[in-house]
């Protein structure tokens, strides 16, 4: 059965797909955000991509499958900009902390920009994990991030953010620990749900 | 004294936010490509926390560079050495910073005009109702302001109205703001009221609107919500009012009007955030909306603006069987939403809201739909999703530019088919 494009099942879909690629090929300066339902667009490089999405019936659930291909390059080298972000955050005296990016008035200072990306990418694999036909999410806001030393080359950052379901309109808090190495890319290896804010 | 410097930004890194105290900008001009290699020398010494506004990239460009107090001796030692020309171009960051704040206060407080408002930031509601008053006293002829009823915690209910004249012509509705946390439709709705009376007399279509009809903006549709935004949580959608038998507050206000009230694509829960209410029409700044409609009896187009994720929408949201013109307001909408991405490339889809985005029932416009108003939309305005309802006040006036174009499309339409 076809689906129209300009349909909300398509673009649902389109969303994990989206979600699912980020995650995987995402990073501090680097975000693969959808363009249109025929498009996955790299920030100022519009690259073409196509995706099968599996959403698994049944009462257990289970995360979305996507196999993807993405045709040509997918933007240039990001490295230099990432190694500049890794030493930056490694030589800092203190600990990263950081609340509300970005903040009511859609601010986010520069140095936040890659903390931010990082978010995105982590938070796809949240996304992706956690979406069904009747969900369509998107990261509202970095609540707050605080920086976790490590002994290892790889940096760490425990965020709790908001996931705004456009279909439910319900705002979640959940709580990510996500890793990242230049070379090894992101990695989320804890997450939670977290309580509704109070009124 | 350099001890002290330092001791007081590892303080302030601690405490999660960055102080420029003592931190300069240098403007280092490079005379040739040996002395950009220098620069980029400079780049990666780490060490020094440097931070390029402007990167080095041939010798015609001049780099601008944030150095830390700290940093600064052994900067300006290194291009010394290497015979880099340089000035200071901020000689304390902290200050500039610190001013800044400072204006941004001042800025915050009484516009004096509506010439001197500040469209390009984000209000409160005391500053937009200040705001619409100053309208009416500018242009009495042409504006008036009315209030149609009190909100749950006794705020009043502001619309503007545009005449030029008539007892009770047809007219169009615009609303901004039903739902608080859409801040940039809020400051949109102010955008409008001053892009009406700056347009009136001056562009011939909006003139020849005006000459036919009314138009009606009701700029902040959810006063007590849009406070508490600003106050204790920017992301609130709902009204405030009191659930009995429930500590959640609030209802949707897009999901209590008397439309497929109840239905699927609305939630019987008081904290739900699409929380229908315990009746269509419980909450007083719907039915105040409701008892206007009815009461005027000659609108002819009712647009209710929303964000974010950039669609146009006619009905319904609460079933599937489409409108009766359902293709007349395709049509229109097909050519609104080209006017809209003709300014800046903003990509908007469009359909009914049940196709489109979700089913809803005890929606706006759908309501509006079933009193004959045959024009009824609702727009979700930028971005995509990227920041969402957090949307940067420097888009405050794109969005509006954009949006009104698409308005004008549909108002036009309204203009010339009379019924």
């Amino acid at each position: 059965m076809e689906l129209q494009p300009s349909h909300y099942p398509a673009r649902r879909a389109a969303g994990v797909a989206s979600a699912c690629i980020n995650y995987r090929r995402g990073g501090p300066n680097r975000v693969l955000a959808l363009s249109n339902v025929r498009r996955a667009q790299l920030q100022g490089h519009a690259v073409n991509c196509t995706a099968e999405v599996l959403y698994h019936l049944g009462s257990q659930h289970s995360a979305p499958e996507v196999h993807f291909t993405v045709e040509g390059e997918l933007g240039k080298n990001p490295d230099e900009a990432d190694n500049k972000f890794y030493s930056r955050i490694k030589s800092l005296q203190e600990p990263l902390v950081a609340q509300n990016i970005p903040d009511s008035f859609g601010i986010v200072p520069p140095e936040m920009e890659p903390i931010r990306h990082l978010a995105f990418s982590a938070c796809d694999y949240i996304i992706w994990q956690n979406s069904t036909e009747n969900t369509w999410y998107n990261l509202a806001q970095i609540r707050d991030v605080r920086q976790v030393r490590r002994n290892d080359d790889y940096l760490e950052f425990d965020y709790t953010v908001l996931l705004h379901d456009f279909v439910s309109q319900e705002i979640i808090p959940w709580q990510m620990q996500v890793l990242w190495h230049p070379q090894h890319g992101v990695k989320v290896t804890q997450n939670s749900r977290q309580p509704k804010q109070e009124d | 004294m350099r001890g002290l410097v330092v001791l007081a930004a590892l303080l302030a890194a601690a405490l999660g936010t960055e102080v420029f105290v003592g931190h300069q900008v240098l403007r280092i001009s490079m005379a040739n490509e040996a002395q950009v290699e220098k620069m980029r020398e400079l780049e990666t010494m780490d060490h020094l926390q440097l931070d390029f506004w402007v990167s080095p990239s041939h010798p015609e460009r001049p780099v601008d560079v944030r150095v830390p107090f700290t940093s600064l001796q052994a900067v300006k030692v290194f291009l010394e050495q290497n015979n880099i020309q340089y000035f200071i171009l901020i000689k304390d960051l902290q200050r500039l910073v610190d001013d800044e704040k400072a204006q941004m206060v001042r800025q915050r407080s009484r516009a004096l005009s509506v010439e001197t408002f500040n469209y390009a930031t984000y209000h409160t509601l005391n500053e937009i109702y200040d705001f619409m008053d100053l309208l009416v006293a500018e242009r009495p002829n042409l504006v008036s302001k009315i209030e149609i009823g009190y909100s749950s915690e006794g705020l009043p209910l502001n619309v503007l109205k545009f005449s030029t004249g008539g007892p009770n012509r047809p007219a169009i509705w615009i609303d901004t703001g039903i739902h608080s946390r859409e801040w940039v439709t809020q400051a949109t709705g102010v955008w409008f009221a001053k892009k009406i009376i700056s347009d009136y007399g001056k562009d011939e279509s909006l003139t020849a609107i005006l000459d036919k009809m009314d138009i009606f903006l009701e700029i902040i549709t959810n006063p007590d919500g849009f406070v508490f935004t600003h106050t204790q949580n920017r992301m609130w959608r709902k009204t405030r009012s009191i659930n009995a038998g429930s500590s959640c507050r609030g209802v949707d206000p897009n999901r209590n009007w008397d439309a497929g009230f109840g239905g699927l694509g609305s939630s019987r829960n008081p904290c739900s955030e699409t929380y229908h209410g315990p009746h269509a029409n419980s909450e007083p700044e719907v039915k105040a909306i409701v008892d206007f409609v009815k009461q005027h009896g000659n609108i002819k187009a009712f647009i209710s603006i929303h964000s974010y994720s950039q669609l146009l929408l006619y009905p319904y949201g609460y079933t599937k069987t489409p409108v009766p013109n359902q293709k007349e307001l395709d049509s229109i909408a097909t050519a609104a939403v080209t006017a809209l991405s003709s300014l800046y490339g903003t990509s908007y889809r469009y359909g009914s809201i049940i196709t489109t985005i979700y089913q809803a029932s005890g929606g706006t416009i759908d309501w509006t739909y079933n009193q004959g108003i045959k024009y009824s939309f609702t727009f979700e305005l930028r971005d995509a999703g990227r920041y969402g309802f957090m949307l940067p006040a420097n888009q405050i006036i794109p969005t509006a530019q954009e949006t009104w174009k698409a308005l004008m499309v549909i108002m036009e339409h309204a203009r010339d088919h009379p019924y």
